[in-house]
């Protein structure tokens, strides 16, 4: 039976781009259906009654939700192939303990520094800077978090690779300086086709921030 | 591989994250030996097996340190496959994995702000607490437990709301867990509590009064201050 793979999709958000990433290292097929923020689907609705956000993977009619739950997901069945997670269970506790970590911290620190202004953006870039420290200090001279292998912890971060032009405007930093083994690592996650099919290039994604901005009433 | 030996908890008496952890390896009949840490004076050994967050619980099984509790219980599940927690088909396991962040991030999070905030901030907790557990009725939907006729992932990690929100509630006199609006909830809050191993490994409440007390207190005070 040939399985149909929707995701309910929208070309700038993190965590849907880590689930492109995912099905494309499994070589699966799916169709992608964009969403509009300010105008949801009925079929969004339907299928993410909780949190009504995407992405949201519909496999065979049953919808999956929240991005890191959804890679694993993923990875439990289509499991031949590519995976992306490791099979020792101390090992799978640590991809799945940084992969929470960067969930928790990049996406709100990241768009504070974009959007917030005075003692709260200065709070945000230091933290932000701080986190994206720790992270370089955890990737070492690792190829990738996995170690030699691609897997949930990069595709975890991948996604703000796009954000760092954005953050270094907003946030008057330089990745290079900050965080250089980051940057090395972003670079060498883009020669996946995975990644460099999925990612936005960085001044688009600072023009779509600045557009997003203006909607969000923030200047 | 099984290993009955060298599995390590370092706690704090009245965490939830710990509680968790706690009933997962009674579930499993595992043996552990625990290490009670003072959270507002961490230990050596602590910063050291947590170094990114400092926090408990972490479990150490074969000297290798495991921090967070969402982690630990899948880590457990994945090293003891006896008695499960998490379903076996991967949607299912899938759906666990929703409502356990739900109960663990949104629910928890609203009835903590419940507990240590006033006025206006206070009422939106409540009512947030309020429509999270609605939704957590829904996907009860009147089984015994979020696992079936079993405890499972879900139970252990909403578990918090059969023993905790109860405290909040009479320290701030605010009524989240209504009876008339959520009575799978209530059923199966009297099902989970009274379940031999749960009951056995809950704090002592008139502790739970005092600490809770005293942290919305303090808190009420810092962010007085903060403002």
């Amino acid at each position: 039976m040939a399985d149909e793979v929707i995701l309910l999709d929208h070309a700038y958000s993190p965590p849907a781009v880590r689930v492109r990433i995912a099905l494309k290292e499994k070589g699966i097929a799916f169709e992608s259906k964009q969403e509009d923020f300010s105008n949801k689907s009925s079929l969004l609705l339907e299928m993410n009654p909780v949190h009504k956000q995407i992405p949201v993977l519909i496999h065979n009619g049953k919808p999956i939700c929240e991005s890191l739950i959804i890679v694993g997901y993923i990875d439990e069945v289509w499991n031949e192939k590519s995976p992306l997670l490791p099979t020792d269970p101390h090992d799978r506790a640590h991809s799945k303990f940084w992969a929470d970590y960067i969930d928790k911290k990049i996406y709100t620190l990241g768009r504070a520094v974009w959007t917030a202004k005075g003692e709260t953006h200065a709070a945000a870039k230091k933290d932000l800077i701080s986190s994206l420290k720790i992270l370089e200090a955890e990737l070492g001279d690792k190829p990738y978090f996995g170690g030699k292998t691609f897997g949930i912890t990069d595709i975890a971060l991948i996604p703000y690779y796009s954000w760092f032009y954005t953050l270094e405007k907003f946030g008057n930093l330089k990745m290079n300086e900050e965080c250089p083994k980051l940057v090395a690592w972003g670079e060498r996650c883009m020669q996946r086709e995975s990644v460099s099919t999925t990612l936005h290039n960085q001044y688009e994604t600072y023009d779509f921030i600045l557009e997003l901005r203006k909607k969000l009433g923030v200047e | 591989m099984e290993e009955n030996q060298g599995v390590k908890l370092l706690g704090f008496w009245v965490s939830p994250y710990v509680l968790r952890v706690k009933w997962a390896l009674k579930l499993k009949g595992i043996e552990y030996e625990y290490i009670e840490e003072d959270v507002f004076n961490k230990s050596p050994l602590l910063l050291k097996l947590n170094p990114v967050k400092g926090q408990v619980p972490v479990l150490v099984h074969d000297g290798k340190p495991i921090p967070e509790s969402i982690v630990i219980l899948e880590y457990i599940d994945e090293v003891w496959k006896h008695s499960p927690l998490l379903p076996q088909d991967p949607y299912e396991r899938a759906n666990s994995r929703f409502w356990a962040k739900f109960a663990a991030e949104k629910l928890q999070a609203y009835a903590w702000e419940a507990l240590c905030s006033r006025g206006e901030d206070h009422e939106r907790a409540i009512k947030a607490s309020m429509e999270a557990l609605e939704k957590m009725e829904k996907e009860l939907n009147g089984k015994k437990f979020f696992g079936g006729d079993k405890i499972g992932f879900v139970d252990l990690v909403a578990g918090f709301i059969s023993y905790q929100l109860p405290v909040y509630e009479e320290i701030v006199s605010m009524k989240i867990l209504d009876s008339s609006k959520f009575p799978a909830i209530t059923n199966w809050i009297n099902n989970f509590l009274n379940h031999p191993l749960i009951k056995e490994e809950l704090p002592p409440k008139h502790k739970m009064l005092a600490y809770f007390s005293n942290r919305r207190n303090v808190i009420l005070v810092q962010n007085s201050s903060n403002k």
